[in-house]
């Protein structure tokens, strides 16, 4: 569904990517571990669009998308739940969840199948996105990004800075996204928390693929070595 | 009763300045854009419809049918063509553009125009009016606060409850965010730019049946509309009708005090609620 092939990314004189390659089967879940700074999140927001690329060097559904700005990139099946989830802040939850509808396309989600995912969410749907609890916020940044039926899901960090009840919470919704076929590929500095939830993964360091396997069945020490690269 | 109608009349004219200032608002609400350029395309509008109503023998209220669509197809190839190249973290060259542009317009007025002052008449309707008690109301200025109260709540459905408009919101929110949304910034800008010079053109309208105009009377037009939206709150829609209102009502009291003060007197209004509320009546609560 997904081929990468040599993507490169770089800001101004720093090269942040050098050269990675990956391929990625519809309905898997695949996770990108690293230490920071490895390129993790540089990687998702090159395939979101907000870098640009190559014309070939994303290749999603046959069609070479490199090259597209993100609002395009959205209409052709991938959604990017961003680090630190910026909501909107003079947007409502609901208004936040709406705005993920802007240019959907077709598919299951909607705002009822979103509350039923996170019932929490629906009894706070006039509040300000900003005002509600960090891990309430990653909901409605999840539900926002679901809203556009995407075909390929990011999650970059969605873990980052709650507490492990919270996280459990969230990750508790990922079978129901992947009931629906959607592939998911989510960065994540926790190993054991993206080696749980993963079938596959790719381990980063220094912008360069460092390790990849099946989640669970590559060593922790050989994970480790890959990770901080000692 | 003499007081009450002056303040009714200021009213009333405050419903024109609050149509300057909507675009205004709206304009910098969605891109923090600062169109200086903004008075004059009211002038420019006065044109327009000027050479619809000589040319085709309309009345000016009939040549808005004309004159709004050309605006809005205009202030969208603006922005496109040239404001979206302007826009980034610096609020400079967007300030600088649009003054060049202010005057491009002015001299281009000048030599097409000539600097004789013109005015669009609007035959009977201009000295109509209806008694309310004792008070005298003219029907024009009327109907141009109605067209204000009409254009700023359909402005508020559009923002707060269409999809569109909550992409102007998000855009003004956090662009980058909103690209992720599949919004194309670019567009949401001119569609912006083009709804505020549609307002524009029907100000503009209004204004030269009730005054004279000339190629450089644009940014006195600009001020009032700055004065209007400060006075109302960045971002809000309802308090820039509200500024266009104290703004009025402070220049019909100030001239009714004595004919030399009508200017000063909305100046020293705006001035002194800059003073006590620096971010205006109504600002919005997130910035």
């Amino acid at each position: 569904m997904l081929t990468i092939k040599n993507l490169s990314a770089r800001y101004g004189d720093f090269q942040a990517l050098f050269d990675i390659s990956l391929e990625l089967q519809q309905g898997e879940t695949v996770a990108i571990i690293g230490s920071n700074g490895a390129g993790k999140s540089t990687f998702l927001r090159s395939l979101a669009g907000l870098i640009r690329n190559a014309p070939d060097a994303i290749v999603f559904n046959g069609a070479a998308v490199g090259d597209k700005p993100a609002n395009q990139i959205l209409s052709s099946g991938i959604a990017l739940v961003p680090e630190g989830r910026r909501l909107f802040p003079s947007l409502s939850v609901e208004e936040n969840l709406r705005i993920g509808a802007y240019r959907k396309r077709p598919g299951n989600w909607s705002l009822e199948r979103i509350y039923e995912l996170f019932p929490v969410l629906e009894k706070l749907r006039k509040r300000p996105g900003t005002a509600l609890s960090g891990g309430q916020q990653q909901m409605v940044a999840i539900g926002r990004a679901l809203m556009s039926n995407p075909q390929l899901l990011l999650c970059d960090e969605i873990s980052l800075g709650l507490a492990p009840t919270t996280i459990k919470d969230i990750y508790a919704a990922l079978p129901s996204i992947k009931a629906d076929g959607t592939t998911v590929m989510l960065v994540e500095q926790d190993i054991n928390q993206a080696l749980a939830v993963s079938d596959r993964f790719y381990c980063f360091q220094e912008g360069r693929v460092s390790l990849t396997g099946k989640s669970g069945e590559v060593g922790m020490d050989q994970i480790k070595t890959a990770y901080f690269g000692v | 009763m003499d007081w009450i109608n002056t303040v009714l009349q200021g009213v009333l004219l405050g419903g024109l300045y609050a149509m300057f200032a909507v675009g205004l608002s709206l304009i910098f609400g969605v891109m923090r854009l600062v169109n200086i350029a903004h008075g004059d395309f009211i002038v420019l509008a006065s044109y327009l419809a000027l050479v619809v109503v000589s040319h085709f023998g309309l009345s000016p209220l009939a040549s808005l049918a004309v004159v709004v669509p050309i605006m809005f197809i205009l202030g969208y190839v603006l922005q496109r063509v040239l404001l979206n190249r302007t826009l980034g973290n610096d609020i400079l060259p967007p300030l600088l553009v649009t003054f060049g542009l202010s005057i491009i317009l002015q001299n281009g007025l000048m030599q097409v125009f000539s600097a004789d002052s013109q005015k669009l008449s609007q035959g009977e309707l201009e000295v109509a009016s209806v008694s309310m008690g004792s008070l005298s109301v003219g029907v024009m200025p009327l109907i141009v606060f109605c067209t204000a109260v009409v254009i700023i709540g359909g402005l508020q459905l559009l923002f707060y409850k269409s999809s569109i408009g909550r992409a102007f919101r998000g855009t003004s929110d956090d662009q980058h965010t909103a690209q992720l949304m599949g919004i194309n910034n670019a567009r949401i800008f001119g569609i912006a730019m083009a709804l505020a010079m549609a307002v524009v053109s029907i100000a503009a309208v209004f204004l030269s049946i009730r005054t004279s105009f000339d190629p450089t009377v644009g940014p006195a037009r600009l001020l009032y509309g700055f004065e209007a939206v400060i006075i109302g709150g960045l971002g809000s829609l309802w308090g820039t009708l509200a500024g266009g209102v104290i703004l009025g009502v402070a220049q019909a009291v100030g001239a009714k005090i004595d004919p030399g003060w009508q200017i000063l007197a909305g100046h020293l209004v705006f001035l002194a609620i800059l003073v006590v509320r620096p971010r205006g009546l109504f600002p919005r609560s997130v910035d």
